[in-house]
C-alpha cells in the first residue's frame, strides 16, 4: 500500500471539509450516546471479566503444580494461555486505556494497573496510548506500523535486508512482549546513541522494564516450576508457562497486525497531516487506518474487542463491551460517506496481513509480475538485486514497476 | 546458664522469618498483581484487606429513611458512638463517597449500621434508601469525629437535633441506654422535623420517653413552624446546667450557637451539609506530573479533576473529613463555603506546600497540586 495522499485515488477525495467535520459531529453524537448510558452494567461486566480471568489463572496454576500428568498439562496450559490472553487483551490493555476510570474504583484504574507482559504499564500508556493511538498509522511517527525494524510501505526504499522480514516478524510475533517493551524503550535507537548521550528518562525506564521482565521470568520460570517440584512437575510446569506465554504472545501479535496491517488498510504521510488537525480529520484517518475482525463472541472477548479495532481507534476510552453495541452505527455512517470499512474473518485478515509483510520484503513489483513461468529469471533478477549493489538495484526496480504498472493497465482493459 | 529464653526467641523469629519467606514467594507467583488481589477474589473481608463491608440488611425507618446494616472487614478498629464513617458506594458503576453517622453503640456480632435519610437529587442517599441490597459490598473507612459524650456522662444533657442531625444522637443514646447499668443522667432530646411521620427512629424515641429515660420534646415544622432558638429558654429552663450538643441543619446551628456564645455557654455542634457561596476566577490546575486542566471559579477542584479521569482521594464532599486534602504547592485557591482565599509560594510556605480539601476549594487563579 502507499499512502493515502500518493495514491492516484485518494479514497477521501470526495469529501469536502465540511464532510469532514460532519463525520465528526456524528461520530461525537454515537459517543455521547454512550457517555450517558455508561453505567452498573457496564461495571458488572468488568468486574466478572476480572474475577473468571483470575479464577481462570489460579485454577490452571493449580492443575499445572501436577503437569507431570499429560492431560493435567494440556487443561493446564490451554487455561493458562485463555487467562493471560484476557488478562492481556480485553483487560490489561483497557484498562489502561482509561476505559474504566469513570468507575473511580482505584483497583480497576488505568493509574494502577500492571499487566502480565514484559512491558511496563507506564512504557505501554506512553508509546500505545500517546503515540499509537494520536499518530495512527502516520508513517514515521507510528512505531506500531512495523516496529521500527520492517517494511511497510511501498514508498520506503527496497534494501535486501528486508527479504528477511517475514522471518522477523515471526520471531517478533513468538517474544512480542519483548518486542512491545523494547518499542516502548525506543530500544533500537537509544542504543545506537553513545552510552553518556543516553538520557535519564531512558536509563530508568529501562531499569523499570528489566526488574519487570525479573519478576515476570522469575515468577513463569521459578516459582511456578519449583512449586510443581513435589509432583515432580518441574519441566513440565516450566513449559507450560512457556507455552501459554508463546500462545498469548502469537495471539496478540496476530490481532495488533490485523488491526492495521492487512492490505486495504490506509497509511498518511506525515507532511500531508496539518498541524492542527480537526477532531473531525483526526476521526476520519482513524477511520481509514484501521481494520476489523469479524466473528462470535468470544472471539470479540479474546481480542479484548479489538476486533473492533476501527470502534476501539474512534473511541478509545469507551467500554470495550460497548464496541459491537456502536458497530452498526459507525458502519452505517462509513456507508453513508461512501467510505471502506474494513472487515473480514480472522483467517482472512491474518493471511492479508502475511501477505503485506511478504509481498513488502521484496521490491516493489516483484511479487506482482512473478508467476510460476517466470519464476526462475525473477528469482535471478533478486538475486541480482539482492548483490549487485545499487545501480543495479535501482535499474531492476525501475523496470520491475513498469512491468507491474503494465499488467495492471492491461488486467484492467 | 538459661537457654529456654534465646531458644523461644529464636524459634518465634524463625516462625516469623517463614511466613516473611512464604509471603514472598506468594507475592512472587501473582505478580504483576499483589497477594492482596488474589485474596480477595475469596475473602474481601478478612484481615489485612482494604477496609470494605457488606450489606447485611436494608430495614427502612421512615419512607424518606433507611438504616443500613453492615458486615464490617475484620481490621474495623471499632468506633464511639456519635462518630461518622466515610463510606463508598458504586452508584451506577461509580464509587462514590459519603459519610454517615454510626447509629449503633458497638454490637456483640461486629456489625454496624448506618442511618441515610434521602436528600431531593441525593445520588448516594437515594440510592441507600432505595436501591441498596443485602450482600452488596461497600468501601469504608475507619470511623471519625469529634462528636462523642465526655466521659464520664455529665448529669444533664441537652441533644438538639434536627432532621437526619438524630443520626449520630440515637447512636450515643442506644449505647447509653443498652448499658447493664443505665446511667442516671437526665437527658432533655429536643427533635425538629417536618412532620410526625418523618421522624426518624420516631417510635424508639417515644418509647424512651414514656420509659422516662429522657424527656423528648418534638417538633414538628407542619403544625409547630420551625424550631425557635427564642423558645428554647422556655421549653428548656435549665438550659445553662446542662451540657450541649446539637446537630442537624446549617440555620439550626448557627442560630443555636448565636443563642448559646450571647450567654457564654459551650456547644458542641456536628455539621453535614456545607452552603457553598459563589466565587468568581478560576484558572489552569496542574497536578504533578499531569496534564492542567481549566477550572471555573465554582467548581470544586476534586470535580474538574475526577470529571477529567483523575483519580482523587475523597470522602464526604461537603469539606468535613478530610478525606481529600492535598498539598497545594503553588497558587491560589478559594474556599467556595466562605470565600477565604489560601494561597502557596514556593519558597515560602515550606517544602510540602498547603494542604487544602479540594472538595470545597475551587481554582483562584493557576494552581498546582502534588498528587
Amino acid at each position: 500500500m502507499t499512502a493515502i495522499t500518493k495514491k492516484p485515488v485518494n479514497p477521501t477525495a470526495h469529501l469536502t471539509p465540511e464532510d469532514i467535520e460532519q463525520i465528526g459531529i456524528e461520530l461525537d453524537a454515537i459517543r455521547q450516546d454512550i457517555l450517558d448510558e455508561r453505567g452498573a452494567s457496564d461495571a458488572a461486566y468488568i468486574h466478572r471479566v476480572v474475577d473468571v480471568q483470575r479464577r481462570l489463572e489460579l485454577a490452571s496454576r493449580a492443575v499445572l503444580l501436577f503437569s507431570s500428568l499429560p492431560p493435567a498439562w494440556i487443561v493446564g496450559t490451554i487455561g493458562l494461555s485463555v487467562a493471560k490472553i484476557l488478562e492481556n487483551m480485553e483487560i490489561g490493555h483497557n484498562v489502561m486505556h482509561g476505559q474504566w476510570d469513570w468507575m473511580r474504583d482505584p483497583k480497576i484504574h488505568s493509574t494502577t494497573w500492571e499487566w502480565d507482559n514484559a512491558s511496563t504499564a507506564d512504557g505501554w500508556k506512553h508509546s500505545h496510548n500517546e503515540i499509537h493511538h494520536n499518530f495512527t498509522n502516520i508513517v514515521g511517527k507510528d512505531n506500531d506500523l512495523g516496529y521500527g525494524i520492517m517494511r511497510v510501505d511501498e514508498d520506503q526504499r527496497w534494501h535486501p535486508a528486508y527479504l528477511a522480514q517475514p522471518l522477523w516478524n515471526f520471531i517478533n510475533a513468538c517474544f512480542f512482549e519483548y518486542g512491545i517493551a523494547a518499542y516502548d524503550l525506543e530500544l533500537g535507537r537509544n542504543l545506537r546513541l553513545p552510552k553518556e548521550r543516553r538520557s535519564d528518562e531512558f536509563k530508568r525506564n529501562l531499569k523499570n522494564t528489566l526488574k519487570k521482565i525479573r519478576k515476570q521470568a522469575t515468577k513463569d520460570y521459578v516459582v511456578h516450576p519449583a512449586l510443581s517440584i513435589p509432583t515432580g512437575s518441574f519441566l513440565p510446569t516450566l513449559a507450560a508457562n512457556f507455552t501459554a506465554n508463546l500462545v498469548r504472545n502469537i495471539w496478540s501479535h496476530s490481532v495488533i497486525m490485523c488491526g492495521h496491517f492487512p492490505e486495504g488498510v490506509e497509511t498518511f504521510e506525515k507532511k500531508a497531516i496539518p498541524a492542527n488537525e480537526t477532531r473531525g480529520e483526526w476521526y476520519l484517518r482513524q477511520m481509514l487506518g484501521s481494520a476489523n475482525i469479524s466473528g462470535s463472541k468470544a472471539m470479540h472477548i479474546m481480542t479484548g474487542n479489538l476486533s473492533h479495532q476501527i470502534e476501539h481507534h474512534l473511541f478509545p476510552d469507551l467500554p470495550s463491551n460497548r464496541y459491537a453495541e456502536i458497530a452498526p452505527r459507525v458502519q452505517a455512517l462509513f456507508e453513508k460517506y461512501d467510505l471502506n470499512y474494513h472487515t473480514a474473518p480472522l483467517p482472512q485478515q491474518v493471511y492479508s496481513a502475511w501477505h503485506r509483510v511478504v509481498r513488502l520484503s521484496l521490491p516493489n513489483g516483484w511479487l506482482a509480475t512473478t508467476t510460476v513461468k517466470n519464476l526462475p529469471e525473477q528469482a535471478k533478477l533478486l538475486w541480482a538485486m539482492s548483490t549487485k549493489g545499487p545501480k543495479v538495484r535501482r535499474a531492476a526496480q525501475a523496470r520491475l514497476e513498469q512491468q507491474a504498472r503494465r499488467q495492471a493497465a492491461a488486467a484492467a482493459a | 546458664m538459661s537457654i529456654a529464653l534465646p531458644s523461644g526467641t529464636t524459634r518465634s523469629r524463625r516462625g516469623r522469618s517463614l511466613r516473611e519467606g512464604l509471603r514472598r514467594v506468594a507475592e512472587a507467583a501473582v505478580t504483576p498483581l499483589e497477594l492482596g488481589d488474589v485474596l480477595d477474589v475469596f475473602h474481601p473481608l478478612r484481615r489485612g484487606a482494604d477496609l470494605r463491608a457488606r450489606i447485611v440488611e436494608v430495614r427502612p425507618e421512615t419512607h424518606q429513611s433507611a438504616t443500613v446494616l453492615l458486615q464490617p472487614g475484620r481490621d474495623w478498629a471499632g468506633h464511639v458512638p456519635g462518630q461518622y464513617v466515610r463510606v463508598g458506594v458504586d452508584v451506577d458503576g461509580v464509587r462514590l463517597w459519603r459519610t454517615y453517622s454510626l447509629t449503633h453503640g458497638p454490637r456483640a456480632d461486629r456489625r454496624i449500621s448506618i442511618t441515610v435519610k434521602a436528600i431531593p437529587g441525593g445520588v448516594v442517599s437515594n440510592y441507600l434508601v432505595r436501591r441498596a441490597r443485602p450482600g452488596q459490598m461497600i468501601q469504608l473507612h475507619q470511623s471519625e469525629g469529634e462528636f462523642v459524650l465526655p466521659q464520664p456522662i455529665p448529669a444533664k444533657l441537652l441533644l438538639v437535633t434536627g432532621g437526619s442531625g438524630i443520626t449520630p444522637v440515637i447512636g450515643m443514646l442506644r449505647n447509653l441506654f443498652s448499658r447493664a447499668e443505665r446511667p442516671q443522667t437526665d437527658i432533655v432530646l429536643l427533635h425538629s422535623a417536618l412532620s410526625r411521620a418523618e421522624v426518624i427512629f420516631g417510635s424508639e424515641l417515644r418509647q424512651y420517653d414514656a420509659a422516662g429515660w429522657l424527656r423528648l420534646v418534638e417538633l414538628h415544622t407542619d403544625t409547630h413552624g420551625l424550631l425557635d432558638v427564642a423558645d428554647l429558654d422556655r421549653l428548656v429552663p435549665d438550659l445553662a446546667e446542662r451540657t450541649a450538643y446539637a446537630c442537624g441543619p446549617a440555620g439550626l446551628l448557627d442560630a443555636l450557637q448565636e443563642h448559646f456564645d450571647a450567654r457564654g455557654l459551650t456547644l458542641a455542634t456536628e455539621r453535614f451539609r456545607a452552603q457553598l457561596v459563589e466565587a468568581g476566577d478560576g484558572g489552569t490546575v496542574t497536578f504533578a506530573g499531569g496534564t492542567p486542566l481549566e477550572a471555573d471559579g465554582a467548581t470544586p477542584i476534586l470535580d474538574v479533576a475526577e470529571n477529567a479521569g483523575v483519580l482523587m482521594p475523597s470522602g464526604c464532599r461537603m469539606g468535613i473529613c478530610m478525606g481529600c486534602v492535598l498539598p497545594l504547592k503553588e497558587g491560589a485557591v478559594r474556599d467556595l463555603r466562605n470565600g477565604a482565599l489560601t494561597t502557596a509560594v514556593p519558597g515560602e510556605t515550606g517544602p510540602g506546600g498547603v494542604p487544602i480539601q479540594t472538595c470545597i476549594s475551587a481554582a483562584a487563579g493557576p494552581c498546582v497540586i502534588d498528587h
